[in-house]
């Protein structure tokens, strides 16, 4: 319970509503402090007029009736109930009329408004009413209870000296009523706020807790599993379902990964160990310089063409994982087509296949141009390759650009054997060679390679019959062929 | 029998020799190969094993011709030919990488390297590169005029003549002779053909190459006594009189 306490005191939630807490705390005391102040202050100032008020009655009973007239209204007034304070003493200090017994000294040394309260003793009591006397700071005099007042002290000409004052009971008591509210304010909003504190700061934690399990979970090796998405749409929620699509876009990586090593180790262990078969037959053999010698040739043909194999499968996954960070420009689809056919176009002529370019209009895409000629120049040799071999008559292969319906097609045509329908999904595929090309040379990259670069410039590469032959097309969306 | 004899070592008479090639390469039975087989061929090599040592004799040494290897200990071949290039030091680079794609190659010549080659590579490619480098850094490119025997190829008027007698070409084929001639007495590859002639640098997996050859070698050859255009055997390609 209290590791558990303590771990929710930790928490960002805790953290946040303590100082929520201080902040509110510090602004209601300065609050409070500053209205007591101000209603203080006010209230000492209705006294003062109050004050004031009584001053100029007693100066006008003086000018009608002289000193003897002001001894008889002070007298009368003090013996009135209230609140107020009266003194007249004659020269001597003798006090001649008055409710006031006893002062804290020096208060009537010195004329006009007293400068800060100060104690005093109402004449007749001492003791009795000792309830209102208990305030600390008055009781300076140990002989009995003293209030607390302000004054206003006038010396006469005669050096007599009167005095109008006021018990501060009131705004002391209010003082302390606002002090009190304060405290108990302060002790329920503590009170409070530690409640919303530990409730709110156990419902993060509950929800964290969750998102740390799956997440170890997911660390352990359960990569499909997902952070809890509770349908709140809150920060929570939204943490999670960022975090997921992070996972996903993780796994996808992952998956591509596993998949080129599995393809990279089926497809070099096949001619690895046709290679290292080679090599100990070589052992088995007499010997001969000159035999030793082809046989070293035989490697290293078959070394180079693993290389290649390697290179191609390099680029297909490179392609294919979307990792590639080819430069990408504008190029003219209708430059390469014509470059690549006047590359293979002798080549095409020594084994008997006519190469014809059918460009009726031209057409730029955002691409590669190396990828898309390299792409390209595997279709166009595939085509001489299967049109040699089909030998009925005029053989030829076009290579072609149309543009329609804001697609750029470019397209080898042949007049080979074709693909069957129901193989040709298949012979894009790496390293598929469709049963009757097994005769023919090749590393069965070639479509697959033109495939991912197809797929790499958010094209796609169509097979299609054309009757007889095969029409290869690479479909490029125009205008933007790749990101 | 006979000829496929000769075929893994190539034709290495062909080659001039007599260069002075600094190789920074740190993988020792690599850089062993290179060092033995250059020399082979009448090359003076320097071996460095790290990018520091070799940018330091590098840019002490008067090399004709250095060859890289991009990752290297303490400092990058990149950084090294970078570094060179910015202390006026314009000693031809041949760049060697593992890493093959098209902006790898991009980003090895802007560093200032003058060729490109990957990982791994035949031996005859690399000499024939290394070679046709040191030539690069020669005037050919303010001639001309290429003369070669009584071939003669005029770059301005795109006039090809033997022995006097205008010999037609396409203009692919006077682009591929032209190379050829620029680079006469050199051991020319299939691969640095198709990179300098049609600017792709994929590798010509059939004999595309090999067939335009020997159309141009049916046009400058064919009426006239002594070939010109060799066949290098394992190699590539070279012209040469007689």
């Amino acid at each position: 319970m209290f590791a558990r306490l303590g771990a929710t005191m930790r928490t960002t939630a805790a953290r946040l509503s303590a100082l929520y807490l201080l902040l509110f705390a510090a602004c209601a005391i300065l609050l409070v402090f500053y209205m007591t102040s101000l209603s203080g202050r006010m209230l000492v100032g209705q006294i003062q007029n109050t004050i004031d008020d009584e001053m100029n009655g007693l100066g006008r009973a003086y000018q009608r009736g002289g000193l003897n007239a002001l001894v008889r209204v002070i007298d009368q007034r003090s013996r009135q109930p209230g609140a107020n304070l009266y003194l007249i003493t004659d020269p001597s200090g003798r006090i001649l009329a008055g409710n006031v017994e006893s002062l804290q000294p020096g208060v009537l040394d010195q004329a006009g408004w007293t400068a800060s309260p100060f104690g005093y003793q109402r004449y007749g009591e001492d003791g009795r009413n000792a309830r209102l006397g208990d305030e600390p700071t008055a009781a300076t005099d140990a002989s009995g209870a003293m209030h607390l007042a302000t004054a206003l002290v006038l010396r006469l000409p005669n050096d007599m000296i009167v005095m109008v004052g006021r018990d501060l009971g009131e705004p002391e008591r209010f003082r302390q009523v606002v002090q009190r509210a304060l405290i108990v304010t302060l002790g329920i909003m503590s009170l409070g706020a530690l409640l919303i504190w530990f409730f709110v700061g156990r419902a993060a934690l509950r929800r964290i807790d969750r998102i740390s399990d799956a997440s170890q979970r997911i660390m352990g090796g359960d990569l499909s599993g997902r952070l809890p998405v509770e349908g709140t749409g809150d920060e929570f929620d939204r943490l999670s379902e960022n975090l997921n699509q992070m996972l996903t876009k993780i796994a996808t990586l992952n998956e591509g990964l596993k998949q080129v090593s599995d393809n990279i180790a089926h497809d070099l262990k096949t001619p690895l160990t046709r290679l290292r078969n080679r090599a100990e037959a070589a052992l088995n053999l007499p010997p001969d310089p000159n035999e030793y010698r082809a046989m070293i040739e035989r490697t290293i043909a078959e070394s180079d063409h693993l290389i290649r194999t390697f290179n191609a499968i390099l680029m297909i996954s490179r392609l294919e994982a979307g990792q590639s960070t080819e430069v990408i420009t504008t190029v003219d689809l209708a430059t390469i087509a014509a470059d690549v056919a006047e590359l293979y176009e002798p080549a095409a002529e020594e084994v008997g296949v006519e190469l014809h370019l059918d460009i009726a209009q031209g057409a730029t895409v955002n691409g590669n141009r190396e990828l898309i000629g390299q792409a390209l120049s595997n279709i166009v040799d595939n085509a001489i390759k299967y049109s040699a071999g089909a030998g009925s008559g005029a053989t030829k292969v076009v290579v072609g650009l149309t543009v329609a319906n804001a697609e750029a097609r470019l397209w080898v045509r042949d007049s080979g054997p074709g693909i069957p329908e129901e193989q040709r999904e298949r012979a894009t595929e790496r390293f598929v060679r469709l049963e009757q090309s097994r005769s023919q040379p090749g590393s069965g990259l070639g479509l697959s390679l033109a495939r991912a670069v197809m797929a790499f410039h958010k094209g796609r590469l169509d097979l299609s019959d054309a009757n007889p032959g095969l029409l290869v097309s690479m479909v490029f969306p125009a205008g933007e062929g790749a990101r | 029998m006979q000829e496929a004899s000769s075929l893994p070592r190539a034709d290495l008479t062909s080659y001039t020799g007599g260069m002075k090639i600094l190789v920074i390469e740190d993988d020792r039975e690599a850089a062993d190969y290179l060092e033995k087989a250059l020399n082979e061929v009448g090359h003076t090599v320097h071996v460095a094993r790290d990018g520091e040592s070799g940018f330091v004799l590098a840019d002490n040494g008067e090399y004709d011709v250095l060859v890289v290897d991009r990752m290297l200990p303490k400092r990058d071949g990149l950084s090294l030919i970078a570094g060179l290039r910015s202390r006026g030091n314009e000693t031809p680079a041949l760049i060697l990488s593992a890493l093959g794609q098209v902006d790898d190659r991009v980003t090895g010549l802007r560093a200032g390297g003058d060729d490109y080659l990957t990982k791994p590579y035949a031996f005859t490619e690399l000499l024939a590169r290394v070679e046709v480098l040191k030539r690069r850094s020669g005037s050919k490119d303010v001639e001309m005029i290429y003369r070669v025997g009584d071939l003669e190829l005029d770059r301005l008027s795109h006039v090809v003549k033997r022995a006097g007698q205008e010999v037609t070409l396409q203009p692919r084929e006077f682009r591929l002779l032209e190379y050829l001639m620029r680079h006469a007495g050199q051991v020319v590859t299939r691969t640095m053909l198709l990179e300098n002639v049609w600017d792709y640098h994929f590798d010509p997996q059939t004999n595309v190459i090999d067939v335009h050859v020997s159309r141009l070698r049916g046009k400058i050859e064919k009426g006239f006594e002594t070939p010109v255009l060799h066949t290098v055997r394992g190699a590539g390609y070279m012209l040469k009189a007689g």
